[in-house]
């Protein structure tokens, strides 16, 4: 007892401030290691203002400045790159809204609980497979004798070789995202729909508004902020066009429409070891993201009350 | 049951073929896949295979079983499943259980999770990080595959939110009895996270199983790769093509039951999982909502 008071009354200041360094030195593991793997590579982003050389080193190569910046602009291939990420991220920003809603509001209207249970249980899933899996799936599904193509051929048209088709390519990465990701993005839509008010439904039942309109008029209003929120985070990420899908079904044929700055960074730097001007393209794009994401975080706190961080 | 108005039957049979249409989208393909692995390969070659196998055999998985990288790389994954899962688990807890404390509480607080948040998200790219890594001669052994993702940000974010909701008084009261932060880190938060600590876990589990990317750029001889970079290796071989002729020959050449017995097989881990995985990524999600 007498110790116990003697230590409440130090608690005050030796206590707290014991406390205070024993968090400090649980977070210190976790800094160093994001000290090295996060911040020491931002450092050494300053590559994509040398004329870097392995032998030389960072300290060593040559300064030039904003050169490999005024370079990529100038190459043709890095418009093409850049505006391919541009339209296949948005392709797959809007659908990835379009179709999760949908979904959510039709698996909602669905009131037998093993079908609803089931049917979830399923479309969660390719969330979870890597894209290394199911481009083998997709490739499959997409090849020219495959099922796609059989459908075609048995409706009287001409087989189309969708990954290796510039006029397809893009619409087939859009398409085979959604595919991947509706079910997992339909989970917070219809964790919102299990807030809406049955009494709305009943009411308006009452007044003689059919289902399509009770949907048109409460379900798709009452989404409207988880709408907004997810568009905001989303556009965010418009310059990731999403790496590992398209780097596991590309090829040299489709780099034309398909190639985005993601591969050509991969290409550039890795394999044809152009490490400055790699760094560069990769940098320019991590700026950009960053600016986007604060701003888009920014509008969504500002409309919604609620961002990420 | 009330009786139904035709109005109500139409719009149910359109919903319920819409939402039937959508899952079966899902289920399908990957069934299909599942049939050509015990299909015999000129019925696949053939396109003959559906749902069902056609000529059912078991030629692709006795081929597997021999396959002796193939089991080299899964248990080069398992290997780093496990010790990723460790380290990720390590330090999303000793990171997450101070920053969840007030900004009275822990006044630094506010400096650490500004630079946490930067981390997640700035980058400065893979060749920067590649460099790094290979610098500290981490490259060749599993620890590149491990180490350079050690800190999960967006689960620290997830687990802050989590710990922030345990009620102070619990913390409070065994820090009246003399209780050190570890030890009410150990005996209190983490007993009542339970849920929150398998969502982080499930994530970082499924992580460490389908990446490819580190394997691909650390790993500079094939002996060495986990099993979705030996995979990509292996089936997504089509970097060298470069006319639609060679891509037609290569998709109807026969390796693709034996690619699709590699498939199925690194998928079953996940399918073990699956249920668990289920169970906890909606609370996860809806943890991870709360803003920081």
């Amino acid at each position: 007892m007498g110790q116990n008071s003697k230590a409440a009354a130090r608690k005050s200041s030796g206590h707290a401030g014991k406390e205070k360094m024993m968090f400090h030195l649980m977070l210190l593991p976790g800094m160093i290691m994001l000290a090295i793997f996060v911040f020491v590579p931002l450092f050494g982003s300053i590559m994509a203002f040398e004329n870097y050389s392995p032998a030389k080193g960072i300290f060593g190569s040559k300064w030039v400045g904003l050169e490999n910046f005024k370079f990529i602009f100038s190459l043709p291939d890095s418009r093409q790159v850049f505006v391919n990420t541009l339209v296949i991220a948005f392709g797959k920003l809007v659908f990835n809204i379009i179709i999760p809603v949908l979904f959510a509001i039709l698996l909602n209207e669905i009131r037998v609980k093993v079908f609803k249970k089931t049917f979830q249980t399923v479309v969660y899933l390719p969330h979870f497979l890597s894209w290394v899996v199911l481009a083998t799936v997709v490739t499959n599904m997409f090849s020219l004798t495959g099922p796609i193509n059989s459908v075609i051929s048995a409706l009287g048209g001409d087989p189309i070789q969708f990954l290796a088709d510039n006029a397809w390519f893009r619409k087939v990465m859009v398409a085979t995202d959604v595919w991947k990701e509706f079910g997992y993005n339909s989970v917070v839509y219809l964790a919102a729909l299990t807030s809406i008010d049955l009494g709305l439904y009943e009411a308006a039942s009452i007044d003689g508004a059919n289902r399509f309109k009770q949907i048109l008029h409460i379900t798709l209003p009452s989404l409207l902020p988880t709408i907004v929120l997810m568009t905001a985070l989303n556009l965010g990420n418009i310059l990731n066009a999403g790496f590992d899908q398209i780097f596991n079904l590309y090829n040299p044929i489709v780099y034309q429409t398909g190639d985005i700055i993601d591969t050509y960074v991969y290409r550039i730097g890795m394999v044809e070891r152009q490490y400055s001007i790699g760094t560069a393209v990769g940098l320019f794009k991590s700026v950009i993201s960053f600016i986007l994401i604060m701003g888009a975080n920014k509008a969504a706190k500002k409309f919604t009350g609620s961002g990420i961080f | 049951m009330k009786k139904v108005k035709p109005g109500k039957l139409v719009s149910d049979i359109i919903i319920w073929a819409v939402v039937i249409g959508f899952t079966l989208s899902c289920l399908l393909p990957l069934l299909n896949m599942i049939a050509i692995s015990f299909s015999g390969s000129d019925a696949v070659a053939a396109n003959e295979v559906g749902l069902l196998p056609k000529d059912v055999n078991f030629t692709a998985y006795s081929k597997l079983l021999n396959d002796s990288q193939f089991w080299k790389s899964f248990l080069i994954s398992v290997e780093r499943v496990v010790l990723g899962l460790l380290i990720n688990m390590f330090f999303t807890v000793t990171m997450a259980y101070p920053l969840s404390k007030s900004k009275l509480r822990f006044p630094a607080r506010e400096i650490y999770i500004k630079f946490v948040i930067f981390a997640m998200l700035f980058s400065g790219g893979i060749i920067p990080l590649f460099m790094v890594v290979s610098n500290l001669h981490l490259t060749n052994t599993i620890w590149s595959l491990v180490l350079p993702g050690a800190v999960p940000v967006f689960n620290v974010i997830l687990l802050i939110n989590f710990f922030k909701g345990v009620p102070d008084s619990l913390d409070e009261a065994a820090r009246i009895d003399g209780a050190s932060p570890i030890q009410i880190l150990v005996k209190i938060y983490l007993p009542v996270s339970l849920p929150a600590l398998a969502t982080v876990a499930l994530f970082s589990i499924v992580n460490h199983w389908n990446d490819y990317f580190s394997g691909l750029i650390y790993m500079s001889k094939s002996a060495m790769y986990p099993l979705q970079t030996y995979i990509q290796q292996l089936t997504v071989d089509i970097t060298q093509i470069t006319d639609a002729e060679q891509l037609k020959q290569m998709s109807s050449m026969n390796n693709r039951t034996f690619n699709a017995a590699k498939i199925v097989v690194s998928t079953v881990p996940l399918l073990v999982i699956y249920p668990f995985l289920q169970k906890y990524f909606v609370s996860g999600m809806v943890i991870g909502a709360v803003k920081e």
